[in-house]
Formats: C-alpha cells, sequence, structure tokens
C-alpha cells in the first residue's frame, strides 16, 4: 500500500467519454460564425443537491463539465480553536456538531483519544454501550446518505422509505441519552447512562425489521434500472487516486481496498465480533464508480447490525463509567498521540497535545468529509451536469465536518 | 359547441344571429373553469398518491382529507407579491406563462368527453393537439431565457430538446391508429371503436358488442402505439423520468425558478393541464374514449342527458387513471439523464414506432389485425 501512494495519480479516469474544448482530439468547430463561450455556474452554498453549504464553481460546456472547484468554509465554527480553549471534558459536545448525522461516532473517536493520553480504562460493559451506540448512529448515518442520494438521482420515494428506518433509530438513541442528532452520549471514562429497559430487546426488534425493510430498499432503488444507468461507471474513482487523495472510508473500500480502521487498528473491541468489510466489485460497472460507493453504504448497513446482534449477546454486567476520571476535569497526564476511527464516512482522526493542562495544547482533526472532498476537482470535469451532482452525491460529505 | 349552438338557434330565435359568440363565450368558460378544477384536483391526487408511496398522510387539514389544500395553495399564490427579477426581460417574462400555458389550454378543445359532448369536433383532432400542444415550448423557452438566470435557461434549453426529440415518436405512435380508423378527427377515432358489428352507431341497442374494441388492443402493432405514445407523453409533459427541465436536484427548479405568485401558478396549471390532455388523447384514441370495456359499449345516447354524464364518467375515470399511472411513475423512478433522455428517443422510440407504422400499413393493407394467416 506504501507504494501505491506514492504513486502519481493516473491522469485520466476511465469513465471521461468526452473530449474537451482545447483537446487536439476534439474535431474544430464547423460554425465558425457562431461565438461559443463557457458557461461559469455557482452550484450552491444554496442549491439542492450539494447537501449543505457547499460551493462548487462550475465551468460548463453545454452539460459537460470542463472544470469544477470546491469551495469551502461557509461553516467554518474554529472547532479546533474551540478545542484548545475549553477543557477537554467541555469540549465533548462540539464534537457532535462536526458530522452530525453521525455524532455518536465523533464523540467516541474525541472520547477514546483523550483517555488514550489520560491513560483512562473504560469499563467492558461502557465499551459495548458504546459499541451498540455507534453502530447504530452508522447505519442511521448510512441511511441518511443512500436516501439522499435517491434524492439526488431524482428519486423521491426511497428517501422516505431510508428516514421511517432513520426514525427508528433516532427514536432508540433518544431513549438512552435524551437527543435526536447530537447525543453527547460518550463520555471520557465510559457512557453518559446504563441502558434503559426494554432498550435492548427493542434494538433486536428494529434489527429484525431493519434487514427485511433494506431488500424492499434494494428492490426499489439499488437495482432499478435508471438508477444503475446513472450511477454504475460514472465517477470512476482508481484505488491509486483514492489513494494519492487520502480518501477513506466507503469511498476507499467502494475503489476496491479493504481497509476499515475497525479490522485493522482495532478500538474499543472490534476484534471480538465477526464482520465482513465489503469492497465495491464493479459488479453494475467499474469498480469505484458511485454505484460501487453507494453499494458499499449498504453491506456495511448489514454489517454493522451484525455487529450490534453480537454486542448485545457478548455485553456483560458491570460499571459503565471508569472510576478515575474526575481529576480530568483539573489536570491531565502530558502527552500527545493521534488516534483514528472508522466514521461512517471515513478515517475520523484527532491528534492531541496535553501539557497536563485540563484542556489541550493542540486539538486537530482529520476529518474524511474533507479529505473526500478534495477528489471533486478531478472527477467532475468531463462529465455531464448530472453526472456532476450523482458524484457530488456519491461521496456523502457532511459540511459541517468539511469546514469544522 | 356545435351542440349549443343549435341550442341557442332552436331554442331562443333572438338569440340566432349570437348563438356561435355566445357558444364561444361558454364553451371557454367551461375550459377554463374546467382546467381550474381539475388542476386543483390533480394537484390534491398528485400529493396524496405520493404520500401514499411515501409513508405519509399528505394534506389532511384543509377540508376532509385535504381536498380544499390545492385551493388554499391557490389562493395563497394569488395574494403573493408579483415579483419581476430586476435583469430579466421584462415583456417577455410577464407574457411566458400565459404562451406556455395557451397550448395546453387550448388542446382542450378537440378533446371529445362523450358523443355529444366536446367543444369542437375538429376534423384533424390528432393533428391539432400534437400542434396546439408544441406552442407551450415557446413559453418555456420564454421563460428560461427572459429570467436571466443560468439554472432556467439549462431548463428551458432541455425542455426544447427534449420536446422536440419527443414530439416525433408521439406523433408517429398517433399515426398508426389513424391508418387503422382512417381519420385523424379524435371523436370518430373513438367512435371507430365502438361501432358496432353492422356498422349502425344510431340504431345500436342500449349494450352491444364492438368488434374492433380498443385499439389499444386492436392489434400487436397499435399496442405498442400506445406504449411509445404513453413513455413520449411523459416526455411532453416533462414528468419523471424526464423531468429534466425542472430537475430539483440539478437544476434547483429549471426554467420557472425565477418565477413566484400567479405567474408560477400558471405554470403548474400547464403542467397539470398537459397532463390531462396527453391522458386524454391516450384514453381517447388508444382506450376507447367513452367505451366502458373493450369490445363492450353502451349506447349512451338512448340514455338522454344521464347517459352523456355516465359517458363523461367513464372517458374522466380512464383519463384520471392515466395521470394517477403518470403520477406512480414520478414517485417510483429516478430521473434520466439528458443524453440517456436523447437515446432512448432517437434510438429506440422512434425506430420501434417506425417499425410500428410499416408493418401497421402493410397489415391495413393486407387486411391482417393479429397475426399473419390467423386474423
Amino acid at each position: 500500500m506504501a507504494d501505491a501512494v506514492t504513486t502519481a495519480p493516473s491522469s485520466s479516469s476511465p469513465a471521461r467519454t468526452f473530449i474537451l474544448p482545447g483537446d487536439p482530439l476534439r474535431p474544430p468547430d464547423t460554425h465558425v460564425d457562431v461565438r461559443t463561450q463557457e458557461l461559469q455556474i455557482n452550484m450552491g452554498p444554496q442549491h439542492p443537491s450539494t447537501h449543505g453549504v457547499l460551493r462548487v464553481a462550475i465551468w460548463v460546456d453545454g452539460e459537460i463539465v470542463t472544470r469544477a472547484d470546491p469551495d469551502i468554509g461557509y461553516l467554518h465554527r474554529c472547532a479546533e480553536k474551540i478545542g484548545e480553549s475549553v477543557t477537554n471534558i467541555q469540549y465533548v459536545p462540539y464534537t457532535d456538531r462536526y458530522d452530525y448525522l453521525a455524532a455518536m461516532n465523533n464523540n467516541l473517536g474525541y472520547c477514546l483519544a483523550v483517555e488514550r493520553i489520560a491513560e483512562v480504562e473504560v469499563p467492558e460493559r461502557a465499551q459495548y454501550i458504546r459499541t451498540i451506540a455507534v453502530e447504530l448512529n452508522r447505519i442511521a448515518s448510512h441511511l441518511m446518505a443512500v436516501g439522499t442520494y435517491g434524492l439526488d438521482v431524482g428519486a423521491f420515494t426511497p428517501f422516505f422509505y431510508a428516514f421511517r428506518e432513520r426514525e427508528e433509530i433516532l427514536r432508540i438513541l433518544e431513549w438512552i441519552c435524551g437527543a435526536r442528532l447530537t447525543y453527547n452520549f460518550i463520555r471520557i471514562g465510559g457512557v453518559m447512562r446504563d441502558a434503559p429497559e426494554g432498550w435492548i430487546p427493542d434494538i433486536l426488534k428494529f434489527l429484525d425489521l431493519f434487514e427485511s425493510r433494506l431488500d424492499e430498499f434494494n428492490d426499489l432503488l439499488t437495482h432499478n434500472h435508471i438508477f444503475v444507468q446513472r450511477t454504475a461507471n460514472v465517477g470512476v474513482i482508481t484505488l491509486e487516486d483514492a489513494l494519492a487523495y487520502g480518501i477513506t472510508g466507503p469511498m476507499l473500500r467502494g475503489s476496491g481496498l479493504r481497509y476499515d480502521l475497525r479490522r485493522e487498528a482495532p478500538y474499543l473491541l472490534y476484534d471480538r465480533f465477526e464482520f465482513d468489510v465489503p469492497i465495491g466489485t464493479g459488479i453494475k460497472g467499474q469498480v469505484g464508480d458511485c454505484w460501487d460507493r453507494y453499494w458499499v453504504r449498504i453491506l456495511e448497513m448489514r454489517e454493522s447490525a451484525r455487529i450490534v446482534r453480537q454486542a448485545i449477546t457478548q455485553m456483560p454486567a458491570g460499571e459503565i463509567m471508569a472510576k478515575n476520571v474526575r481529576h480530568l476535569a483539573f489536570k491531565s497526564k502530558p502527552g500527545e498521540g493521534y488516534l483514528g476511527t472508522e466514521n461512517p464516512r471515513g478515517e475520523l482522526g484527532y491528534y492531541l497535545i496535553s501539557e497536563g493542562q485540563p484542556n489541550s495544547y493542540r486539538s486537530r482533526i482529520r476529518a474524511p468529509s474533507f479529505c473526500n472532498l478534495s477528489i471533486l476537482g478531478k472527477l467532475l470535469p468531463g462529465t455531464m451536469l448530472a453526472d456532476a451532482v450523482a458524484i457530488i452525491g456519491s461521496t456523502d460529505i457532511v459540511l459541517g465536518e468539511v469546514d469544522r | 359547441m356545435d351542440a349549443l349552438v343549435s341550442l341557442f338557434r332552436d331554442s331562443w330565435h333572438w338569440a340566432a344571429g349570437t348563438s356561435f359568440g355566445v357558444a364561444l363565450v361558454i364553451s371557454v368558460l367551461f375550459i377554463v373553469a374546467f382546467i381550474s378544477v381539475w388542476a386543483m384536483f390533480g394537484v390534491w391526487l398528485e400529493r396524496k398518491a405520493s404520500a401514499d408511496f411515501q409513508v405519509r398522510l399528505g394534506p389532511m387539514e384543509v377540508g376532509p382529507h385535504g381536498l380544499l389544500q390545492s385551493l388554499a395553495d391557490g389562493l395563497k399564490l394569488a395574494f403573493k407579491e408579483d415579483l419581476v427579477p430586476k435583469d430579466a426581460d421584462r415583456f417577455l417574462f410577464v407574457f411566458a406563462p400565459a404562451v406556455a400555458f395557451c397550448g395546453a389550454f387550448a388542446a382542450f378543445v378537440a378533446i371529445p368527453f362523450s358523443p355529444a359532448f366536446n367543444v369542437v369536433d375538429v376534423d384533424l383532432g390528432v393533428f391539432f393537439v400534437i400542434a396546439i400542444t408544441a406552442i407551450g415550448v415557446i413559453g418555456v423557452l420564454m421563460a428560461g431565457w427572459s429570467s436571466n438566470n443560468k439554472w432556467s435557461l439549462y431548463g428551458a434549453m432541455r425542455e426544447a430538446a427534449q420536446l422536440v426529440s419527443y414530439e416525433i415518436p408521439s406523433a408517429l405512435a398517433l399515426m398508426i391508429p389513424v391508418l387503422v380508423t382512417g381519420s385523424l378527427g379524435l371523436r370518430s377515432i373513438v367512435e371507430f371503436q365502438c361501432m358496432p358489428s353492422d356498422g349502425d352507431l344510431k340504431a345500436a341497442s342500449l349494450v352491444y358488442l364492438s368488434p374492433n374494441g380498443w385499439l389499444a388492443l386492436y392489434s400487436p402493432w397499435t399496442l405498442v402505439a400506445f406504449i411509445v405514445y404513453y413513455v413520449a407523453s411523459l416526455a411532453e409533459c416533462k414528468r419523471a423520468p424526464f423531468d429534466l427541465p425542472e430537475a430539483e436536484s440539478e437544476l434547483v427548479a429549471g426554467f420557472h425558478t425565477e418565477y413566484s405568485g400567479l405567474r408560477f401558478s400558471f405554470f403548474f396549471l400547464e403542467e397539470y393541464g398537459m397532463m390531462f390532455v396527453v391522458s386524454a388523447v391516450a384514453t381517447a384514441v388508444f382506450l376507447g374514449g367513452w367505451q366502458p370495456l373493450p369490445w363492450l359499449s353502451i349506447n349512451f345516447a338512448t340514455l338522454g342527458f344521464v347517459g352523456h354524464l355516465l359517458a363523461v364518467g367513464v372517458f374522466l375515470a380512464k383519463t384520471i387513471f392515466l395521470v394517477w399511472v403518470q403520477i406512480w411513475m414520478r414517485w417510483t423512478l429516478p430521473r434520466l439523464r439528458v443524453d440517456q433522455v436523447m437515446v432512448m428517443g432517437y434510438k429506440y422510440l422512434i425506430p420501434i414506432t417506425l417499425v410500428a407504422l410499416t408493418m401497421m400499413a402493410c397489415y391495413v393493407a393486407y387486411g391482417i389485425r393479429y397475426v399473419p394467416g390467423i386474423g
């Protein structure tokens, strides 16, 4: 893999079938008396399919995109600087706000990083509850991704089906922590609250229903002929490109690399669970096209459901909070470290430097959406305007995380 | 309208001189009323049907099951501020919704709702409908161009390209029934389907068998024509999966991005009017018009006024069913890409229709209906 990283990104992706102006292969214009020029259009920051306040400046030749410039920063909230000015414990709620579709995963990454520097032992039951929470949240996040992806290619109804399932998950998570979106549930040293009575059977009931409804969803959207036409062979990211641009998560796996931090660098208790890491195999088109990325997300939801089931059966009784965390409000161990966790969108990494203060001297966030977004400028030229929408949708970015 | 003219002429002698004008005004008012009520009902149907597909309730508050929701929305639109963008071409911008609406509106004239109930029985009915509905695209182009908005321009250009491409297969598909019936008049095409075996419509009994039956089931090639026409008509109405001109996720709102209030509602009326027109044409040409079941006709004329109401009911039921199928497709299918739309039109629909047209011409020439050698 290290070799692949150093390989220069290949100059053309195979999906480009259009010859751009200026290309020597392009036949000369026959009507010399008609002046044509490229049109520059702004997609966003207020646009239905940029999934937030992303602005993509697009230059188009008719329907074909010749150049695309993603412009970010509309949702910048100084998240990293805040991480240095408030104490680590106070900072946990802020982490909810980057990737607001997967707030549990953000909490988890930050708490794990702080715990590793402060050398806190988290009780086993808390770890299992964390696993259940983050995997359920992963399902909810992927449901949002595939549902809105349907919207991007013009299918409205699957979105509502995805939201019906997501609603159930939000209800389950609300039950344990009282919030539907920004949970602040995973705390440094454990979790906020033990599983309430009836919570576990309810999750199992939901999972049974969910897996059958996922089949329904596949019938409606995934294998729909028009949907496949719109997404297969569109926006192909080769593995070299994916590695060169630092893409992680479902997008990287969609390009065919079986790389999942839960498997490669297990945190929590992921080494105790059996689960597959699905990758894109180019069933409908080429490896790494939009359909593959979408399909990886669908398969990952099933794997997350499997993990939740195993976590429920293995979960022991016991404490949910570590004993020795109170002092973290006043002092911490000096040290620094980076910890990457597998967010629904990719590798969410926290690099923290502690000088013994209750707050971090430096807090740096490696946001997966930010890195995944970076390839847009390369992917979009040569595609059609409608493909551009499909490609932006397939990256599944959350702007709160891109801009931080 | 002919019926109205003769009614005036026969009943009120003083009105004889102006009977044409009065009948014209009444007819036009009737169409305006019908199209408005239809648009409200159509919007309600769309919202309710989509809600059913999407595990929601849809409008429930205004009136029973939200029936009056469209009325409330229409009122809201009527009272909205009339906005014209600063850099828009004001004349074209203001004029465009009227032009767009005009095509769908005028097409209602030729639709035969019942044996006696259509505004004008145009001899060239099929041709008239094809021609007049194409006017709408000029309005859309005007709207897109005058808005001075790049997204609007894109929507308008897509609409023009799409409509021009899909006029061809839809017109060719309509030529196949014309070949069979030997008439371009919508009413005579329906009468062909209702024709009893002895060929005398007036003398038929109350319930009788008609050997021709619905044209969609008349021969394999007319069935092909029906399917092609229906698909092409989806594209002409800008309905999913061909809703590229107003593709929300790509073009914000397409050609009517800059429109608001009453002008926006005219584009809405146009869309729902067009949905009705293409479905009504499909009903009249392929699904037997007011004939209740294939091969089984009712002589509505013998029932008098009630009979005509029944005939209109049958016609509307079929038309609304076809509209409902359009709605069904819209809320099920993703959107095609612009090049795929063109590929589908030029590479599939046109060749298929041409083959069907040629085959049907041979069939008619040799008097074959289903399979050569059998019948």
